[in-house]
């Protein structure tokens, strides 16, 4: 199947991150796709599929697997004026460009005295859920918002998927783009007339007065599932979708807590030293005494995450799990 | 000289020009062994003495609109490549006059003017960057050489195999130039390589390379010239192997266990500066008076360089978050 | 000993490769120096003759330490410039804290009060300030917040008092004021159950406390006239400055007293309840001053305003009921005070004075005490004090 070259109303997000790259190829000529499988394959998730056709080989340019040297080569590209966007096939993989990304796109700028930036934007797939085991499934996105010098986004809906590049790719600084792989496939309605969105606010997706949950990308779902659930038990759930997990759109919310006083969040990457654990101690800092009860966390189990569907899913938060969390922080008043 | 003669002009301005070029870099390195050990130079140095033959060579085969890539032994390419001494004196210092504003230090040189990138700490780091310096050129048609240089250790890094391949692969205008000076830190190559010819390495994915005698700046020039011409002809990436040594430790705190003293000296017996200076007087080019002049002028310049940075101020502890983020768009 | 590597802070120099009297010129390897690397060569960066060696092989010194002087050009030692070292800025980067959305109004805290058990409750940031904004007493109150702390629906039920009584199956409506009832029915059967009261009374004289209090009221307008019950707080808090077995709390099988003397003043709220707040440091008050403490206590009291510390620091109770018509008053002592003191009525009585019988004022005044922690006999000296201080109201 080629790729449609006008947006329907019925689109997925597959097709919507298709449509931004070729409205981004066609508005700016230094935009470029470079990575693994992007060109001849299509793409790894069939995001690409048609753009070779429709743009060459020069500017959809399948990589060797040189994970280092070409997020390498796109830094220096961006650093030499072009707007290059890399697609990491995934974030497994993208451990082997961490040194490019951390000791050069994220530091270019500092190091040099403000003399050279890096207007890069770098894509992965994200998350786990499809039986491909321990070295497939990783949530890394929360280590990349540790770093300063990056941006960080997870785009869960289809306007996102659409609309986040541009605004990234005209950012002067480096933008990393986390797709979640049970995403792709997500269908639904999009304006024809969709566009760039902002990358820096986050939004809530489903407004109500008893507790904030916070979550972002793959985990959007289940949580507004868990907040009909929530809401059928008679407490009415607020969810926020982050959008950018580097920077935190803060002031949303800490609004949303000192409103509802209660809050969850919801992150696929495990506990330890998590986004997660991150949005809460800001929370603790910033708005004690507006909480009616403790922040509580759903993240995966500290396992490296299991083959198995059964084990898998345990793993896994899990709209029951964000249900229970939830309802935990009311005590005997549900 | 910019004209893009394959072979250099020996004429005498020509080379006493290329002497006082190594020269500057060789009392500026000497002089930061001095302040590092008196405390006003702080962190990692790394001196390029011995080496100066390389960065002088082959910044003579750049235009100013080239590029150049370095690594964290990258004084001599700096001051080769045109930054002001005082500039990157104050860097080392810290201070905000510093070339990087003070925020970088010495193994973190970069000058936008120059279009120098650095300056780049990670051994291998610098070559994808070079890499892509080198794309953007191509893909937007400018003729235009990324010189990108690196020692014998990058070799045993994935990142220096991808990015030759990448550069072959795409025929990128890269100059790639590896500066063999026998150990990566404290290890000999020998110990490191199952081929320690390098240039071998290279040739094997489709690049031109060839291996030179990176003591002698004159054979270094001549090669660099020749190389860079070619690229710029569209031929793809060259590589050059410049056999040299260092003749100090790797870095200030280093007590060389891993060669012998009997080894340096005699590099040290046919040195770059020596060689050429031998060389200039046989042939009748340079007089005694000639180098002290040279010596005196470059002295001069030092401690210009020196009272430069001395004299140079701290970046506020307010400005401490600057240059993380440009700043933020709205769509 | 210069400086050779990042994390380099001290060598032994090893050998001395030149001596005094040794000319020597820039670049000169003089010295072996012995480092965590191994063995490394120092240069000289000076010409010049070496004049004296200062340390001797074999001695560790520190970077920075002087090892030899060289007469020259510049006399510098070698290896280290005259130059002091930049004094690099070492002051941390203001961090921007995270400021708190909105902070609690802090209370005075006068002295650290002892911790019972009963301080240790779990309750919700939240709801602790909206406890304390409403003067609700939460150590009576049952949380069904999360692990059974107490929530905002806890503290939000108690100020309308429709609370659910520590479990979901009791929907009983309460009436205004019956969380309140709780709490005192709380203390008080812990009181009763914990404490073992001892009982005194003594009729005291005030005729001449209300002459003088007439006489000072007289040219006064009515709202700076003070009332008599000043003059027993003040009469009271004199006392127990001798008395300090009267005055403090008892935490764990120990008493500690007070180092000051907060007087818990019986207030009867509007719909019944009763909250006793602290006067503070009432013995070093003058009356007018008190007075008007009082005056803005009370006011406060009935409008459920009062401060968190207010409710918490008192170091005893008095009660005057008096006003109720009350002649005696047999209290029962808030815990983890010791004692309370109890006025009643001012009746006018036949006495004897002098030998003659006179009409006089009397006060019953009546002391409730842990017999733990004091006896009848200190009892009844504090008794006779605060009658004595009554009998010269001027000094009060």
């Amino acid at each position: 199947m080629t790729g449609t070259t006008a947006t329907s109303a019925q689109t997925t997000y597959r097709e919507a991150i298709r449509e931004s790259i070729r409205d981004a190829m066609i508005r700016d000529e230094r935009v470029f796709l470079m990575g693994e499988d992007v060109g001849h394959y299509g793409g790894c998730f069939a995001v690409s599929m048609g753009l070779l056709d429709e743009f060459g080989p020069e500017r959809i340019r399948d990589t060797p697997l040189s994970e280092s040297g070409f997020v390498g080569a796109g830094i220096g590209a961006a650093m030499g004026g072009m707007r290059p966007i890399v697609e990491i096939m995934t974030v497994n993989f993208s451990l082997l460009a961490l040194d490019q990304i951390v000791n050069n796109a994220a530091t270019l700028r500092h190091m040099s005295g403000g003399q050279f930036g890096v207007p890069i934007v770098i894509r992965m797939a994200t998350g786990g859920g499809k039986q491909v085991a321990a070295q497939h499934s990783h949530s890394l996105e929360g280590w990349y918002a540790h770093i300063p010098g990056i941006k960080v986004l997870a785009p869960a809906t289809l306007e996102d998927a659409r609309g986040m590049l541009w605004t990234a790719l005209e950012d002067p600084d480096p933008v990393l783009i986390f797709e979640h792989v049970l995403l792709y496939n997500m269908q639904g309605d999009l304006s024809p007339d969709a566009g760039p969105v902002d990358i820096s606010r986050a939004a809530i997706r489903r407004p109500g007065k008893d507790i904030s949950l916070i979550t972002y990308g793959g985990m959007l779902a289940k949580t507004l599932a868990a907040a009909d659930d929530l809401s059928a038990q008679g407490i009415d759930a607020e969810v926020i979708d982050l959008r950018s997990l580097r920077p935190l759109d803060m002031p949303t919310i800490l609004d949303s807590v000192t409103r509802t006083r209660r809050a969850v969040i919801v992150d696929e990457g495990w506990r330890s030293g998590s986004l997660s654990a991150e949005i809460s101690a800001r929370i603790m800092e910033a708005a004690f005494y507006e909480l009616d009860a403790p922040v509580s966390r759903v993240c995966s189990a500290e396992v490296p995450l299991p083959y198995p569907a059964h084990l898998e899913k345990a793993a896994l938060p899990q709209t029951a799990d964000i249900v229970e969390a939830a309802r935990a922080l009311f005590g005997e008043n549900v | 000289m910019t004209d893009h003669d394959t072979k250099p002009h020996l004429t005498r301005p020509h080379l006493l020009d290329l002497l006082r070029r190594m020269i500057l870099i060789r009392q500026f390195e000497e002089k930061c062994a001095e302040l590092y050990s008196a405390q006003k130079i702080h962190g990692f140095l790394h001196l390029y003495i011995g080496e100066e033959a390389g960065a002088v060579g082959c910044m003579e085969a750049l235009d100013p609109d080239d590029a150049v890539v370095a690594t964290y032994r990258e004084h001599g390419q700096a001051l080769a490549r045109g930054i002001s001494p005082g500039a990157v004196m104050a860097e080392m210092y810290g201070k905000q006059e510093g070339c990087s504003g003070g925020r970088g230090g010495s193994m973190h040189i970069f000058d936008a003017d120059t279009r120098f990138y650095g300056g780049n700490a990670i051994v291998g780091g610098g070559l994808p960057l070079a890499v892509g310096l080198a794309l953007a050129d191509k893909m937007q048609g400018r003729a235009r050489v990324t010189a990108c240089f690196f020692g014998d250790g990058a070799v045993a890094e994935g990142e220096f195999h991808e990015a030759l391949n990448l550069a072959a692969l795409w025929k990128l205008p890269v100059l790639f130039i590896c500066e063999n000076n026998l150990y990566a830190m404290g290890t000999a190559l020998t110990l490191t390589e199952s081929e320690t010819d390098i240039h071998l390495k290279a040739a094997s994915y489709g690049m031109e390379a060839s291996r030179i005698d990176g003591m002698d700046v004159v054979a270094v020039e001549a090669a660099a010239r020749e190389a860079a011409d070619a690229i710029r002809s569209g031929d793809g990436p060259h590589f050059l192997e410049c056999r040299t040594y260092r003749f100090r430790a790797h870095s200030m705190f280093d007590a060389q266990l891993y060669r012998d003293k009997a080894e340096v000296e005699q590099w040290r017996a046919k040195g770059p500066v020596v060689r050429f200076t031998n060389w200039l007087r046989a042939s009748g080019n340079l007089h005694d008076s000639d180098l002290q002049v040279i010596e005196d002028e470059v002295a001069t310049e030092i401690e210009a360089a020196v009272a430069f940075a001395e004299a140079g101020t701290w970046e506020p502890v307010e400005q401490l978050a600057r240059d993380v983020y440009a700043g933020m768009p709205t769509p | 000993m210069p400086q050779l590597g990042a994390d380099m802070a001290a060598a032994t120099l090893t050998e001395w490769l030149r001596k005094p009297g040794d000319a020597v010129k820039h670049g000169d390897i003089v010295a072996v120096v012995e480092t965590e690397k191994g063995a490394i060569e120092i240069e000289i960066f000076e010409d010049g003759v070496i004049d004296k060696l200062l340390v001797d092989p074999g001695t560790k010194v520190p970077v920075g330490t002087v090892l030899a002087t060289i007469d020259g050009d510049h006399t510098e030692a070698a290896g280290v410039s005259t130059a002091p070292p930049p004094t690099t800025p070492t002051e941390a980067a203001p961090k921007p804290a995270p400021r708190p959305a909105e902070a609690p109004e802090k209370p005075p805290r006068p002295e650290a009060r002892p911790r019972s058990p009963a301080d240790r409750i779990k309750i919700s940031p939240a709801a602790a300030r909206l406890a304390a904004e409403h003067n609700i007493d939460i150590r009576a109150l049952a949380g069904t917040g999360p692990d059974g702390a107490i929530g905002l629906t806890d503290i939000e039920n108690a100020i309308q008092g429709t609370a659910s009584a520590g479990g979901p199956e009791d929907k009983s409506t309460d009436t205004p004021g019956a969380a309140m009832r709780r709490a005192i029915a709380a203390a008080m059967s812990r009181s009763k159950r914990e404490i073992p009261h001892y009982y005194l009374s003594t009729p005291i004289d005030m005729t001449r406390a209300m002459d003088w209090l007439e006489e000072a009221n007289r040219n006064r307008p009515v709202t700076d006239r003070l009332i008599y019950s000043v003059l027993l707080i003040k009469a009271v808090a004199r006392a127990l400055e001798e008395f300090p077995e009267l005055n403090g709390f008892w935490n764990e099988d120990e008493f500690r007293p007070a180092r000051d003397i907060h007087i818990g003043w019986a207030i009867s709220l509007r719909g019944g309840g009763l909250v006793s707040p602290a006067l503070h440091n009432a013995n070093r008050m003058e009356p007018d001053p008190l007075m008007a403490a009082l005056r803005d206590l009370v006011k406060r009291a009935r409008a459920f305003r009062l401060r968190g510390s207010e409710l918490s620091d008192p170091t005893i109770t008095v009660t005057n009921l008096g006003d109720q018509g009350v002649e005696t008053v047999f209290g029962v002592i808030y815990p983890p005070q010791v004692a309370l003191v109890g006025f009643g009525r001012i009746v006018e009585r036949p006495w004897v004075v002098d030998g003659a019988v006179q009409p006089c004022r009397i006060i019953q005044t009546s002391l409730a005490a842990d017999h733990r922690v004091s006896d009848g006999h200190r009892g009844g000296l504090f008794l006779s004090k605060i009658d004595r201080l009554l009998q010269e109201p001027e000094t009060l």
